[in-house]
């Protein structure tokens, strides 16, 4: 296990490495930063002086090396923007990435592996040919859309609902949420819904063939033999089995949401990563963009860590030191 | 990807909205508090940070100038309540007695000198405001309500220059960092409004300085929110959520005005649109190409003819009706009506594609040249569609013209190093002819700090003599008269092709009114409930 998880942190930070030093090339590579953040009325002087003040008068591999440098003492450098610690900026929007993340995570299983248990079981019901179709819906309609349609419904034509931001917020730890307060939550519901669309489509689906394969299975006949009462069946024996693709998949999406719920999170104007992350490559703020992905890969490392225990916690025959490569 | 879904989002909106029935309870028109969404992040508190459109409108609320602009952009008194020059090359200012900081420290001639001492020492400002307090030598502080600066020649720019400097205290700001400002711990200035929260990227929220010494605003809480998304903001408005959003997208004002819950309120800015030529190189221009697609040895966009060609070619009313949606005017200069230096006789060029072709056959090319027109499409209003307009008319003509819009990010650096041979852009002026000229039209001149934006490289001694000739001038009426023949001059030569100047509009819920202003700056103190019976336009 110890092995295990060492192998896995060097990985990592190969991985970090890498990450940065393709980011550094490519954004320099689009082109220069200060082009876009300076005034256009500003002279010759007073770019060439910006130039300076940013460190990228200096030649890449030493502003790397510059970089590098740093990090390895934990500051990964000042927005080029904002002039603050670009990972303060990050974690300052962190949680309302994450609130809206894990709402959207929790409502794609609580909604979607009822719906595709009863899809499996009864595949031949109208109902679950019905939960089917609207699958393919929640798979195929662009999040912006989805998103606008959310908005003109339920907030500008019923009113029910705030339109954007992220309203009320309470104080916890040293970081804002806003899924403590009744005004925060209801300004949550539509972007949680909207980027749990999909989600839920892709867990119907997977619990669905997940059970319908199952159901066959020659334990379950046996199960079924002994005279278990169906409900023990499903519950125990089918379901522990078909949850291994489910928690691979949807531990991957929840990275995915945090990293890239760019759409929602402009259309709600929610003031989380996402957002951050777009507008700082648009004006190539690349502090920000070094540090915002390494965040994200190691976050990706953390939740397939995650992933791969909990493997051995719902199928004892996975051995973790047996995949440690 | 950004168009996409600001494109199928307001098709989705209207589709919508025409149906939408009363929203959410609408506030009563006399509430204190406003709630306004504004399109453009914020990136900083500190007003001598980044020198960018939305950082200068918030602090606008904050602080104060020494001379202020009206909605027209022209000079008011601000923090000094008079200005001139004593001597050619010495500026004095008379301050506004009385005045007092959000904390309490009174305002004097010290903070003056301690602002303009500050602004060209921020650390890690991507865009400074330095190029304003260069032009000073030394400041002298004659008593405590005046103050006097010295520059190295004649200067008439130095009052409209210190519009865009906001004063701060001495006292509260020595050794304050851009950080302490956005934690608003020294958010601290003489302006309307105090800052109580500001969350980056989100909202900043105000409360009115009763204390202010001009007009009182009309709100005495101001929510300032982010909302970057087109159809968000309208829906947002639509919605009660705001009752107050800038940048109308274009596509949203026809339906908008239909809706009986909102009114708009609109201006001609100071964003002219325009076409810039290769004028750096004699030889092949890297996108021009004869009707085979081989190189032309020498470069077409030099010679004056067919510049005025490509001009003439051009249906600005057709662009400014159909691809901006009425939402511009069609430009021959610079400014629009009612600026000081416009040139009354520089009307747009009336478009006549027949005599664009005798001018290019006068030129040697009969039979035209291929071209390509390169611009951004995610920076000016609309910006890949009227290149797509200006391509066609172009083609109309004989100069076949490929078409390529690309992200500003790479467009803008592309452009710096003269890597296109016609492009187009876009110009924020300051309301006084010498900055588009010395900074779009005169030669490209380090020591001088002259021509930086002049991306086309034009290059005529005889302009940059005229405009040596206006700078040195403090006599207004004189130097107005210098600054029309530069421009005269300069669009006979067809330095720039300009396009058309946008107009700026704002979103709101009716029972509100609003001073547009053609800076584009949002500002609260601009917004309050309209007069019982009066409309918003």
């Amino acid at each position: 296990m110890t092995v295990y998880l060492f192998r896995r942190l060097i990985q990592a930070a190969g991985v970090v490495l890498a990450m940065s030093i393709i980011v550094f090339i490519g954004v320099y590579a689009i082109g220069d930063p200060v082009e876009i953040l300076i005034s256009p009325e500003a002279d010759q002087y007073e770019r060439e002086r910006a130039v300076k003040a940013l460190g990228l008068d200096l030649p890449l591999w030493q502003q790397y090396l510059a970089f590098l440098g740093k990090a390895l003492q934990g500051d990964l450098g000042r927005s080029f923007v904002f002039n603050e610690p670009a990972l303060k900026l990050i974690l300052q929007r962190m949680p309302a990435t994450l609130e809206l993340a894990i709402g959207a995570t929790v409502a794609a299983l609580l909604i979607g592996i009822p719906l595709g248990l009863y899809a499996g079981l009864k595949p031949d019901s109208p109902l679950s040919k019905g939960i089917m179709a609207g699958s393919i819906l929640g798979f195929s309609l662009p999040t912006f859309w989805v998103g606008l349609m959310l908005i003109l419904v339920f907030a500008v034509q019923l009113g029910w609902l705030p339109s954007t931001g992220r309203g009320e917020t309470v104080e916890v730890l040293g970081m804002r949420w806003s899924f403590l307060t009744r005004d925060g939550l209801a300004h949550m519901v539509m972007p949680a819904i909207n980027l749990s669309l999909f989600k839920i489509s892709l867990v119907i689906r997977l619990t669905r063939a997940g059970v319908r394969e199952t159901m066959l299975m020659d334990y379950v006949k046996f199960a079924r033999a002994k005279g278990l009462s169906p409900r023990r069946v499903i519950m125990v024996h089918v379901f522990k089995n078909i949850l291994v693709p489910v928690v691979t998949v949807v531990g991957l999406e929840f990275g995915g949401t945090i990293a890239f719920s760019v759409v929602t999170e402009s259309i709600f104007a929610w003031p989380g990563m996402g957002k951050l992350i777009i507008d700082s490559i648009n004006v190539l703020d690349r502090p920000v963009i070094v540090a915002y992905l390494m965040i994200i890969v190691l976050m990706f490392i953390v939740i397939n860590l995650v992933v791969d225990l909990t493997y051995s916690m719902l199928d004892p025959r996975v051995r973790l030191e047996a995949k440690g490569t | 990807m950004k168009s996409t879904v600001r494109a199928a989002g307001l098709a989705a909106a209207f589709a919508m909205a025409a149906t939408a029935g009363p929203a959410s309870a609408q506030p009563s028109a006399q509430a204190p508090a406003l709630t306004m969404a504004v399109a453009a992040p914020v990136t900083s508190i500190d007003p001598h940070y980044h020198q960018l459109s939305p950082n200068n409108a918030v602090a606008d609320m904050i602080f104060d100038r020494l001379v202020g602009t009206d909605a027209q952009s022209r000079p008011i008194p601000g923090l000094a309540t008079e200005w001139r020059a004593v001597e050619p090359n010495v500026w004095e200012f008379k301050l506004r007695p009385g005045v007092r900081f959000h904390n309490g420290n009174e305002f004097t001639a010290e903070d003056v000198a301690f602002t303009l001492e500050r602004v060209p020492n921020v650390p890690n400002s991507p865009s400074s405001f330095a190029i304003f307090t260069r032009p000073i030598r030394a400041v002298e502080i004659v008593d405590p309500l005046t103050i006097r600066m010295r520059t190295e020649g004649p200067y008439p720019l130095m009052p409209l220059d210190m519009t865009s400097i906001r004063v701060l205290d001495k006292e509260t700001h020595q050794g304050a960092a851009t950080e302490d400002f956005n934690s608003g711990r020294v958010a601290v200035g003489t302006g309307p409004y105090r800052m109580v929260t500001h969350r980056n990227g989100d909202r900043i929220e105000f409360e009115r300085n009763d204390a202010y010494w001009g007009d009182k605003p009309a709100y005495a809480r101001v929510t300032y929110r982010m909302i970057t998304n087109d159809a968000a903001r309208t829906a947002a408005l639509l919605a009660g959520d705001v009752d107050f959003i800038d940048q109308v997208a274009t596509s949203d004002v026809a339906k908008l005005r239909n809706e009986q819950r909102v009114a708009l309120s609109e201006v001609t800015g100071l964003r002219i649109i325009y076409l810039s030529l290769d004028h750096l190189r004699a030889d092949a221009s890297p996108f021009v190409a004869d009707n085979d697609g081989k190189p032309i040895a020498r470069n077409p966009l030099k010679d004056a003819r067919v510049r005025r060609a490509l001009s003439l070619a051009i249906d600005r009313p057709a662009i400014v009706e159909r691809v901006m949606e009425g939402a511009a005017t069609p430009a021959g200069q610079f400014f629009p009506p009612g600026v000081f230096s416009y040139v009354p006789e520089l009307t747009p060029p009336k478009p006549d594609p027949d005599a664009a072709r005798r001018l290019l056959a006068e030129a040697g090319f009969p039979q035209g040249f291929r071209l390509t027109l390169h611009g951004p499409n995610d920076r000016y209003i609309n910006d890949s569609r009227i290149i797509q307009a200006v391509g066609q008319m172009w083609t109309r003509i004989g100069v076949r013209t490929a078409i390529e819009a690309q992200p500003w990010s790479t467009f803008v650096a592309r452009a710096g190093r003269q890597e296109f041979s016609a492009f187009l852009i876009g110009w924020g002026s300051n309301p006084e002819g010498s900055h588009p000229l010395r900074n779009l039209i005169a030669t490209w001149d380090r020591e001088r700090g002259w021509g930086a934006s002049n991306r086309g490289r034009y290059s005529n001694p005889e302009i940059d003599r005229m405009i040596e000739a206006a700078m040195g001038e403090l006599d207004d009426a004189k130097r107005e008269k210098l600054l029309q023949d530069t421009q005269r001059r300069a669009f006979e030569d067809v330095a720039i092709i300009p396009l058309h100047i946008q107009t700026n509009i704002w979103a709101m819920r009716r029972g509100i009114q609003h001073t547009a202003r053609n800076d584009e700056l949002t500002r609260a103190q601009d917004v309050r409930p309209a007069a019982a019976s009066a409309g918003t336009r």
